[in-house]
């Protein structure tokens, strides 16, 4: 999902970065209330930034014979909220932008964009339904975290496709030709995504304990 | 199912699908196991070959060593912090427990 440096054309990269930077702007605004209403909640923001951490460096081999990583923000997207963990995940991406050259500065936005916001919002809506429709806690967070995996890659290759609209078929056939390098790939490393997050959220059950901050961790969870 | 089968469980699939990856499947174009991030740059080329880009990186790791050295890094900090806050919660529930009883 990394678009690579310089590889968006100026207006694009810019268009995105004011769309990243209004929506960070604002998760960095609640996050600072959070840290300053409860400090307790500190633990967890480092517990779901450091998931993020960890799943976003592991490149996994996929069965298309390419390689490619979960995202890891579902986690803190479900149990944090869309907004705060859009700013964790942006972390994750500054980091790797500047230190791997995975990403770039110029693609920042729209990386940022990808993974940390749509990916995030699309973990937490998944959930949200899930649960109205009476989906077991463990599927629910399963769904969330793998279709916001597949979200954040499907977003890169609309990204993509509108700033590289195909000779013949426009905007729509370069888009479905970017699906179709980035989700067959993606495919069985979201549902990795989706197991470990259902293992860590599993974990976080039975060390903490119920947490009256956390409904999801409170919830029936076999 | 308890919760210790069930995350063994989830951990043993995940294993699984990375080594059926490994096992099984031949890429289509371009090296093996390459990164899909790559393969989109190839479809950029392919879309608009005259697209060159307009920004480089300010600084790239000098070797794949020292790339592996940071992925490294970022995966260390990352299971650190997970795993400081998972100790922290179960030795307080402990202490918790052992005044109650």
């Amino acid at each position: 999902m990394h678009i690579m440096e310089g590889c968006l054309p100026v207006e694009h990269a810019l268009g995105w970065s004011v769309a990243s930077a209004s929506f960070v702007g604002f998760g960095l605004h609640r996050l600072s209330r959070r840290i300053k209403e409860d400090r307790s909640a500190n633990l967890f923001l480092g517990a779901c930034a450091g998931f993020a951490f960890v799943l976003s460096a592991m490149k996994l081999p996929s069965v298309t014979g390419s390689c490619s990583h979960p995202t890891g923000v579902g986690l803190g997207a479900i149990l944090l909220g869309p907004t705060t963990m859009s700013v964790l995940g942006s972390v994750v991406l500054v980091f790797q932008a500047l230190f791997l050259a995975h990403g770039g500065i110029t693609t920042l936005g729209a990386n940022v964009f990808s993974m940390a916001i749509a990916g995030s919002f699309a973990a937490w809506g998944v959930h949200r339904v899930s649960i109205k429709l009476h989906v077991p806690s463990s599927v629910a967070i399963f769904l969330a975290a793998t279709i916001s995996d597949l979200a954040t890659y499907a977003v890169t290759s609309i990204q993509l496709g509108l700033a590289f609209p195909a000779s013949q078929g426009g905007v729509a056939a370069s888009i479905a030709k970017f699906l179709l390098v980035f989700v067959p790939t993606q495919l069985p490393l979201a549902v990795s995504e989706g197991f470990l997050t259902v293992l860590v959220v599993n974990l976080l059950k039975s060390h903490l304990g119920s947490d009256k901050r956390f409904p999801v961790l409170t919830g029936a969870s076999r | 199912m308890n919760a210790k089968t069930s995350n063994g469980l989830l951990l043993g699939a995940t294993v699984a699908l990375v080594v059926f990856a490994l096992a099984f499947s031949r890429p289509v174009t371009g090296e093996a196991f390459g990164s899909s991030d790559v393969q989109a740059v190839a479809v950029v080329e392919e879309l608009r070959p005259d697209y060159q880009p307009w920004f480089s990186p300010l600084w790239e790791p000098p070797s794949g060593e020292i790339e592996s050295l940071l992925f490294g890094l970022q995966s260390a900090v990352g299971a650190g912090l997970l795993c400081y806050a998972l100790g922290y919660w179960r030795g307080v529930r402990k202490n918790r427990k052992g005044a109650d009883a």
